[in-house]
């Protein structure tokens, strides 16, 4: 087991060197001067070349490219072009923010998406089964910055029993708890609808198995069979893709932190593709990078965990 | 119907209650041509009754209908379909749900997929035991271990904490036999229980279904296609061709001296009794049987 995970992490960070050189070969591939970006178009030739030789722009490419993997594995991600503060700080002081969030909405869209997807299986073929359809359907269907918007208006605006903007002061559990409902609500809605279709159609394929038919043809109740047995090997087919939605949500959330003005890394990531800050840009790729893989790892583990075929061929 | 075979041939037991009794059984799926038409069928107390037939013949649907293990689609109807004295025709889920296990228990094809790839076996057979809610833990798993024993498990107490895929297909179905002696019932539905097996497990499965008939006087359906399976095990036999059954009597009279053209036929294509060196196998020729046997008419 510890070797399977030292080789799951290993792999990881061959994913994530892929990603380095990817992302080093497309900062010079983006046509126009790095210099004239960086000091503006007012700067002399002078102050360009000096910066060109700061930077290491002038050495050959390979030698950049050393240099870029030499910082990289220190943890250096590059400073900000605009404020010179390091890349790196800058997105552990949004990460947590982002963290939560999408912890937050995640937690509460899949479990009301497993219980909604169990139930259309209960009542498979019957009137709740066709009502969760159209349910999910239509919350997959709802993009995240209607919701975010409508929610802010309803419950914020209107109703004002909820922040509008904003994560809450540092130190104020409740107040960034309260500021964290809508903006979860807002993204783990259309989750709800997409888990519940693809519960249900995993359920489906689960109560089609042989070794159902057995435990019927030995009078054990339904709902037994259902929750003991189906949902498991439900659950090992879900957990893939809700590992690499848990993924997509840490910058995917970025209409919500628009909308109610949240730090985060996909608002960061937004903002530094406009300013045409290009460390910052790689800086917070590299770590959604990152998350992806290590969400892909904790879902690797939890099936080797959870299917016992698996773990014997470790 | 058949009184005169209605006697266990190896206890010489007299007439009794029929464990199971069909009587003009048709099963048709979506309203379509019936899988199943017209059939009687009985199992008396210790008897061993094979229903023998080709792939579609509609033996598998037949058995499969006395649990109501068949898909939603299926509309079964008919006289009677009596499991222990109960008609569960019509009768409530909860009936049938009842009888499941107790009354009649099931061995299926395939071993490998028959349970749970991510459960033990010993979560899996206990869960068999739901009914029995005033049994402890320990109880029921002296019940399992005695099972194991009964099948000729090797070392049973270990297989409790394997999963299936960890064990071979002939050690499975040896769990599976024991899985329904679990529920002594008193029919035991095995759906062609060696097909999936490679031949030596075929003739040990076979040996232990001989010997538990022996020890606990078990009635059996034996559904299968293999003329060797039904010949080593059963009393009666009963032929089915396009959902009917085309001919029926004891193992020695049928296999003397069958009757009915399929029948013949389906001796013709018997692997063991082919003479070497033919230059093609024999395959049976439907419309030749349509001909020949009216019955046949409008059934396929």
């Amino acid at each position: 087991m510890t070797f399977f995970i030292l080789r799951r992490i290993g792999l990881g960070l061959v994913i994530l060197l892929i990603v380095a050189l990817l992302l080093f070969g497309m900062m010079h591939m983006i046509p126009g001067d790095p210099t004239v970006v960086a000091l503006g178009p007012r700067s002399t030739p002078e102050m360009r070349e000096a910066f060109r030789q700061l930077m290491g722009l002038d050495r050959p490419i390979f030698e950049q490219l050393g240099l870029f993997l030499g910082r990289l594995s220190q943890g250096n991600l590059g400073e900000d072009v605009w404020s010179r503060r390091p890349v790196l700080t800058m997105i552990l002081e949004v990460l947590p923010y982002t963290v939560t969030l999408a912890v937050a909405s995640f937690i509460w869209a899949v479990a009301l998406g497993i219980v909604l997807g169990c139930a259309a299986v209960v009542h498979h073929g019957r009137w709740p089964d066709w009502l969760i359809g159209v349910l999910s359907v239509g919350l997959v269907a709802v993009p995240s910055f209607v919701v975010s918007l409508y929610s802010l208006l309803i419950f914020a605006v209107t109703l004002n029993w909820l922040p509008a903007i904003g994560a809450g002061e540092p130190g104020d559990i409740m107040g960034q708890a309260r500021a964290l409902i809508l903006p979860s609500f807002a993204i783990g809605l259309g989750w709800v609808g997409y888990v519940s279709r693809i519960v249900r159609a995993a359920m489906i394929e689960a109560m089609g198995e042989a070794y159902v038919r057995t435990l019927r043809s030995f009078g054990v109740p339904e709902r037994k069979i259902i929750y003991r047995y189906a949902l498991k090997q439900a659950f090992l087919a879900v957990l893939s893709v809700i590992a690499i939605g848990f993924g997509g949500l840490l910058t995917g959330s970025v209409f919500a932190e628009i909308v109610f003005s949240r730090p985060g890394l996909g608002k960061m990531t937004y903002d530094a593709v406009i300013s045409r800050n290009y460390p910052v840009v790689m800086g917070t790729v590299l770590m959604t990078s990152g998350l992806y893989v290590t969400c892909m790892i904790i879902a690797d583990v939890v099936t080797a965990f959870l299917d016992p075929r698996v773990r014997s061929a470790l | 119907m058949n009184l005169e075979f209605g006697f266990n041939r190896v206890t010489g037991a007299a007439l009794a209650e029929p464990v199971l009794d069909i009587g003009d059984l048709t099963i048709s799926y979506g309203g379509g041509t019936p899988a199943v038409q017209g059939v009687h069928l009985t199992v008396r107390p210790g008897e061993v009754v094979g229903v023998i037939g080709e792939s579609g013949s509609g033996k598998t649907s037949l058995a499969h209908a006395v649990l109501r293990l068949l898909p939603q689609s299926a509309v079964i109807t008919g006289q009677h379909l009596s499991l222990c004295g109960t008609d569960l025709l019509g009768a409530p889920d909860k009936t049938v749900a009842s009888l499941r296990g107790p009354g009649a228990a099931m061995i299926f094809q395939n071993p490998m997929t028959a349970f749970s790839p991510l459960h033990t076996l010993g979560h899996q057979l206990t869960d068999l035991l739901w009914r029995d809610r005033t049994a402890s833990k320990e109880e029921k798993r002296e019940r399992i271990l005695a099972v194991l024993k009964q099948v000729g498990l090797p070392d049973p107490a270990a297989r409790l904490e394997t999963y299936p895929f960890q064990l071979s297909g002939g050690m499975l179905q040896r769990v599976a036999i024991a899985a329904a002696l679990l529920m002594r019932p008193s029919l035991l539905i095995a759906d062609e229980p060696t097909t999936a097996l490679d031949v030596t497990m075929e003739a040990q499965i076979l040996h232990l279904m001989r010997e538990l008939r022996a020890e606990s006087g078990v009635a059996i359906l034996m559904i299968s296609h293999h003329l060797g399976v039904i010949a080593e095990i059963c009393d009666r036999v009963a032929v089915m061709y396009a959902g009917r059954i085309v001919e029926e009597g004891t193992v020695e009279a049928i296999f003397a001296d069958p009757r009915h053209p399929y029948t013949k036929a389906l001796f013709a294509c018997e692997l063991s009794l082919i003479e070497t060196g033919i230059s093609r196998m024999p395959v049976i020729d439907h419309e030749a049987l349509r001909r020949i046997a009216p019955v046949m008419r409008g059934a396929q």
